[in-house]
């Protein structure tokens, strides 16, 4: 499967990301390294093999509704780039 | 000229009223201070470990039962990976790919008649934090705020298939979602508080056309007015940009109810790339199924049926059968007073009456009870007794919705007595009419309507206390005398 410059653009648009056109095409090379080895896979013939979600088979892993006390809003906030006194701090979101 | 007609499909978010979020043991209600309810599970922290809020899963499968879905046997979460400063993670844990119930129906009524709506899909998920506007802030431009209390908190949503045909049945489909939900006991659902929300998808096409138009999406309706109108302009909007040679483009729009126009929020630029993947940290839910039908024996007597039995029991017009069934609340009170010995109709019409006024007027939750059924139907008894009249229950129904009072109590306390002694009343009567020579001689001359102003009079006179069947016989045998 190649990944081209487009797929490079997409993705980085996707994550929010700001590439140079080096890391671009460095990025493109890699990646299609890393398809390329999953896509060994597909040889296999799977006909009729449920896909798996989960590794381990466990289900239904619930939890009471009961209240624990959450944590402190210092602490909360404390790895936050930029915050006020009780929020986090985010460049202006238009809607 | 080309009649066109209104096609809306509805998915509408309703928050689950657990103590928890659905993920992590941090508290689910509103709060006003931010940043409060947070952990690192909520706040989707690398490392933290979601672990799914069993109530959460036990509400949604009962809101799909009584919406007549099938509940799914397996059932899995999913990550919907986008970038937006309310989603603490990056991604929101949702169910795409096996939801919790798929099908379902709501009957709706409307001018037009009944119709049912179907049903796609309900699923589970986590609502999103709340961004909130910001003067200061990064690069001086004005920043946002991101508070994380709701991140997290469990929603169901309820996407409809696009059944609706106007923006009445969109309405109404809303107000029926709401009944439902509310007999369920699974929410809140307050559109105005936000525990409920419904978004529109409107398209429009040529009447008879089976092919659906480009649809938008319409954002922020605040009531089931706000709907209908919403959907009404958005109707009207579509139909003149087609009119006048143009198209309708795929994207959200936000209504704005005080301007009454919708304003477009965002292109979809390039189609959602969400990248949906399974959840691997949340291993999947099975429902068997005598779990599913225990769930099932926890719904009440939902509002179809118990309409169908007051017509059907009480002879209770179906008209007000649908007022009262129309919220849980109303109609736990109409039976319980009912099963007390009170008339059906008489009931009804309390409840329709000063109930509803009283819940409006004082913006009293219902959910609060604020009248207890014995205290209304004790109430009811004393007017049916000739104790009190109509006019000193209305007062006391007042005090009662307060104070939480019983009406005996009530009754004593404010020296209430109806005066149905004839001697007493009579003294009362002749001082009225030598009061009033006007009306007398209106009386005289043709004009007997006049004799309503003198029962008032006399009403008054008594402070209220006249049995007024009694003092307009009074009144009525002494005008003829008089003749």
């Amino acid at each position: 499967m190649t990944i081209t410059i487009e797929t490079v653009q997409h993705i980085a648009h996707l994550a929010k990301l700001q590439l140079s056109e080096t890391e671009m095409f460095r990025l493109a090379d890699e990646m299609e390294k890393i398809v390329g080895f999953a896509d060994k896979l597909s040889e296999l013939d799977i006909e009729g093999v449920k896909p798996t979600t989960h590794a381990v088979a466990v289900q239904n892993v619930l939890r009471d509704d009961e209240l624990k006390p959450s944590y402190d809003r210092e602490k909360i906030l404390q790895n936050a780039p930029e915050r006020d006194a009780a929020c986090f701090l985010v460049p202006k979101v238009v809607e | 000229m080309t009649t066109y007609e209104i096609v809306v499909g509805i998915e509408c978010h309703v928050e689950l009223k657990t103590k928890t979020k659905l993920f992590c043991g941090c508290a689910a209600e509103f709060s006003d201070d931010p940043n409060r309810r947070v952990c690192p599970v909520c706040l989707a922290l690398p490392g933290a470990l979601p672990v799914v809020n069993r109530q959460a899963i036990e509400y949604a499968v009962k809101a799909a039962l009584a919406l007549h879905c099938e509940v799914q046997p397996f059932s899995r979460f999913d990550r919907k990976n986008y970038y937006y400063p309310d989603l603490p993670g990056a991604y929101q844990i949702t169910q795409m790919f096996h939801p919790i119930a798929k099908g379902g129906y709501v009957d709706i009524e409307t001018t037009k008649g009944s119709r049912r709506i179907r049903l796609n899909r309900i699923h589970v998920e986590a609502d999103a934090g709340k961004l909130l506007h910001a003067s200061g802030g990064i690069g001086g431009a004005g920043g946002t705020l991101a508070d994380d209390n709701r991140a997290s908190t469990p929603l169901i949503e309820i996407v409809s298939e696009p059944d609706l045909r106007s923006a009445e049945e969109a309405r109404v489909y809303g107000e029926k979602l709401r009944t439902i939900l509310e007999y369920a006991g699974v929410s809140d659902v307050k559109m105005e508080q936000g525990s409920m929300r419904c978004d529109a998808n409107v398209s429009v096409r040529p009447k008879g056309d089976p092919v659906l138009g480009t649809r938008a999406e319409i954002k922020n309706v605040n009531s089931f007015k706000a709907l209908e109108r919403a959907v009404n302009y958005e109707a009207d909007r579509q139909i003149d940009l087609i009119e006048d040679g143009g198209s309708v483009v795929q994207e959200t729009r936000g209504w704005d109810d005080e301007k009454g126009v919708s304003i477009s929020m965002r292109l979809k630029e390039n189609a959602h790339d969400y990248r949906y993947f399974p959840e691997p940290d949340l291993p999947p839910i099975l429902l068997d199924p005598e779990r599913i039908k225990g769930i099932g024996l926890t719904l009440p007597e939902m509002p179809e049926d118990r309409k169908s039995r007051w017509i059907k029991e009480l002879n209770l017009p179906a008209c007000d059968s649908e007022q009262i069934a129309s919220s849980r609340f109303s109609a736990e009170l109409f039976d319980r007073t009912v099963a007390l010995g009170a008339d059906p109709k008489t009931a009804a019409n309390w409840i329709m009456g000063e109930w509803t006024r009283c819940v409006r007027v004082k913006g009293i939750g219902m959910e609060t009870e604020p009248v207890k059924a014995e205290h209304l139907a004790a109430l009811l008894g004393q007017v049916s007794a000739g104790k009190i009249n109509n006019k000193q229950a209305k007062e006391v129904f007042e005090e009662m919705f307060d104070t939480g009072e019983a009406p005996e109590q009530i009754i004593q306390r404010k020296g209430m007595v109806q005066v149905s002694d004839t001697g007493a009343l009579d003294a009362i009567v002749q001082q009225v009419l030598a009061d009033h020579p006007k009306s007398v001689e209106d009386y005289r001359n043709g004009r007997t309507q006049a004799i309503g102003f003198l029962v008032g009079q006399v009403m008054k006179a008594s402070k209220g206390q006249a049995n007024p069947g009694l003092a307009n016989q009074l009144l009525a045998a002494a005008l003829e005398a008089m003749k």
